[in-house]
């Protein structure tokens, strides 16, 4: 057994435990609640979880640099509306230039929170904490107390969150769950496979030994952000097409789901590890508690953000035991050798 | 005197003069002892929080929960209230509950080790979850009217009793930071827990004693906002913890820990407090007013660092 664990590396044993997390879960609410393994449930289930990952995915960028970015929710609330408003003025905007906008905006709002944090040396606790209060009070402004309602949007971008891609099976596939899967696979391989890519987490892992191997740290810190702020984006335009309807509290809380679907996928806090698969499966497994929790006729939804909390922690504790357990029993296996 | 005018604090003072200045020339009943008492009692609970987040942060950790445990102890006491329990023993029982609070956040960081970041962050979401189940999305009010009183009227003079408790730690806290061997302890670990550990000092009994102290004074404060307030929601003192950290680091304490002093908080709650007033005055919204706030604050590390950067280049050159 021993032999097994140490050969399995911890990145891999933390991707299997969250599998087999999810699949507990899923197994759980199945004998719960009636008509759960259904092609609705996984509709539901897929097209809400749509809207966090590309946002949780930056966040995981950004925190495997040593950063944090608390902005994303009022990024994201900043992209749905000036695009849903872009959408408005010029609706035959062909559908890839509006998601390029989206992804523009927020990548410039990034960029912003990037320049002063890589260069002008601040934290990004400090910085993205005070671009939250910034981006959401320019909304605020530039709003002007309007809203965007369904009504103003273009057809195709109304009827998109039920437009399907294929369908394995009776499971549909929606184009907005594809779209965040895309992301997802695009920053995923070019994280494991990609030199540049491998630069976010040396930084995250070493600072000082990334910048003495010649890496320009500041211009990676500053890349992370503007990934993330493009990402914040994509969930922007994938909110705005779920939803329709933008207030200027859109996206408000997304700052701590990402944060919460980044840590359960196993990604340090403390920078330098952590896997995009991981974050695909945290993100899934907040994502469907949350969904299932308010279908579950024996607790209130009022119990959804109790348990939620709780389920982050217990993730979390057990993560943290459970890694310094396997580097006890490697530290005996290698004396014993 | 020319140096700590230099100093972050003096810093501070000028720019609280300045806004002072302001407020004055823009409405003259500003300065009035009324006008000063309702400036602080608008966010007199945070303030409180504030003095507390000020040690942690010194510490080096951070507390994100304390807004939620601010709102639990709010919706608590209320519903205590409301079962006809007299108003001391809710609120006693409240103090219980910020105290658990606090000691399982100080566990899962002290003991089993995991950043505060972490941990209170996901107790933030918990706890807020537990004032839902409690008060689902109706609000709970009709406290006796000696509690509002309490909680709004002066209780020395026109001082009511948050803004008393708020002094009385300002001193306390400020004395325990700065004068006891406790204080020293904290900044020693802010400054390097590594270095702290080996010189003998007890790392995991001090941050416990911090996040234990930081949820009670939480918890007393969501009771006095509940007091203050007459009636509480599920979503009761919502994002407050942002507002705090912003005063403490508006205050020069380093996110890093180990720098910072009670004076500099104390100089930034006047500044915060006193902006929000006169942009009012200006009919300015207060999404807005939260935007300038966060301006500041970047703009409070990002300058120095400039102007530090802008210095160095010219000596060298």
């Amino acid at each position: 057994m021993n032999g097994l664990i140490g050969r399995v590396s911890p990145q891999t044993l933390r991707l299997i435990a969250l599998f087999l997390a999810l699949l507990a879960t899923i197994l759980f609410f199945s004998t719960q609640i009636e008509g759960y393994l259904s092609a609705r449930m996984f509709n539901r289930i897929s097209t809400s979880a749509a809207v966090v990952l590309p946002i949780a995915v930056g966040q995981a960028i950004v925190i495997m640099t040593r950063n944090i970015d608390l902005s994303v929710g009022s990024i994201l609330g900043v992209v749905a509306y000036m695009t849903g408003q872009a959408l408005g003025a010029m609706p035959e905007m062909h559908p890839v230039f509006a998601v390029l906008l989206a992804m523009g905006i927020g990548a410039l709002a990034g960029a912003i929170n990037g320049l002063i944090i890589a260069w002008g040396r601040v934290p990004s606790i400090i910085v993205t904490l005070g671009t939250l209060a910034l981006f959401r009070s320019f909304l605020v402004e530039y709003s002007n107390a309007t809203t965007i309602t369904t009504a103003s949007l273009p057809a195709w971008l109304v009827d998109l969150p039920q437009a399907n891609l294929f369908s394995i099976g009776a499971l549909d596939v929606r184009v907005t769950v594809v779209l965040a899967v895309a992301a997802c696979l695009v920053v995923g391989v070019a994280l494991s496979r990609l030199r540049a890519a491998r630069k976010f987490l040396a930084v995250g892992s070493n600072p000082d030994a990334a910048k003495m191997a010649g890496i320009d740290a500041p211009r990676v810190v500053f890349v992370a952000f503007v990934l993330a702020g493009a990402l914040a984006g994509l969930s922007g335009f994938i909110f705005l097409a779920k939803f329709g309807n933008i207030t200027v509290v859109a996206g408000l809380g997304f700052e701590l789901k990402s944060i919460a679907a980044v840590v359960v996928g196993g990604v340090s806090i403390m920078g330098g590890s952590g896997t995009i698969l991981g974050v695909v499966m945290g993100t899934a497994l907040v994502d469907t508690i949350d969904n299932s929790l308010t279908r579950w006729e024996l607790v209130s939804e009022f119990w959804r953000d109790a348990l939620l909390g709780m389920l982050i922690m217990v993730a979390v504790t057990v993560d943290t035991l459970a890694a310094r357990q396997l580097a006890r029993l490697r530290r005996k296996d290698g004396g014993a050798e | 005197m020319m140096g700590w005018l230099r100093s972050w604090e003096g810093g501070l003072l000028v720019v609280f003069l300045a806004t002072l200045v302001l407020n004055v020339s823009f409405a003259p009943e500003f300065l009035t002892v009324q006008n000063q008492v309702n400036l602080f009692q608008l966010s007199v609970e945070k303030i409180i929080v504030a003095l507390v987040m000020t040690l942690i942060i010194i510490n080096a950790e951070i507390d994100l929960s304390v807004a939620s445990v601010m709102g639990l102890a709010a919706v608590v006491f209320a519903y205590l209230l409301n079962q006809g329990w007299g108003g001391g023993s809710a609120a006693l029982l409240c103090l219980c509950v910020g105290l658990l609070a606090g000691l399982i956040n100080a566990a899962l960081v002290a003991k089993v080790g995991i950043p505060s970041l972490v941990v209170t962050l996901a107790m933030m979401i918990c706890f807020r979850g537990f004032s839902r189940v409690i008060v689902q999305d109706t609000s709970l009010g009709n406290f006796p009217d000696w509690v509002t009183d309490l909680g709004q009227k002066g209780l020395i003079g026109p001082l009511p009793l948050s803004l008393v408790i708020f002094f009385v730690l300002l001193v306390l806290l400020g004395v325990l930071l700065h004068r006891t061997g406790f204080g020293r302890k904290v900044v020693v670990i802010g400054t390097n827990a590594e270095v702290a550990r080996f010189s003998g000092v007890d790392v995991a009994q001090v941050k416990i004693i911090l996040f234990v102290m930081s949820a009670v004074i939480s918890a007393a404060a969501g009771v006095l906002y509940a007091a203050r307030l007459g009636s509480v929601r599920g979503d009761s003192a919502l994002g407050f913890e942002l507002d705090i950290i912003t005063m403490v680091l508006l205050g020069g304490v380093s996110i890093f820990g180990g720098k910072g002093s009670m004076a500099g908080v104390f100089l930034a709650i006047l500044i915060i407090l006193n902006l929000r007033n006169g942009m009012a005055l200006l009919n300015i919204t207060g999404h807005v007013q939260t935007g300038v706030i966060g301006t500041l604050l970047i703009l409070s590390v990002l300058l120095p660092n400039i102007v530090g950067d802008l210095r160095a280049r010219r000596a060298r050159a």
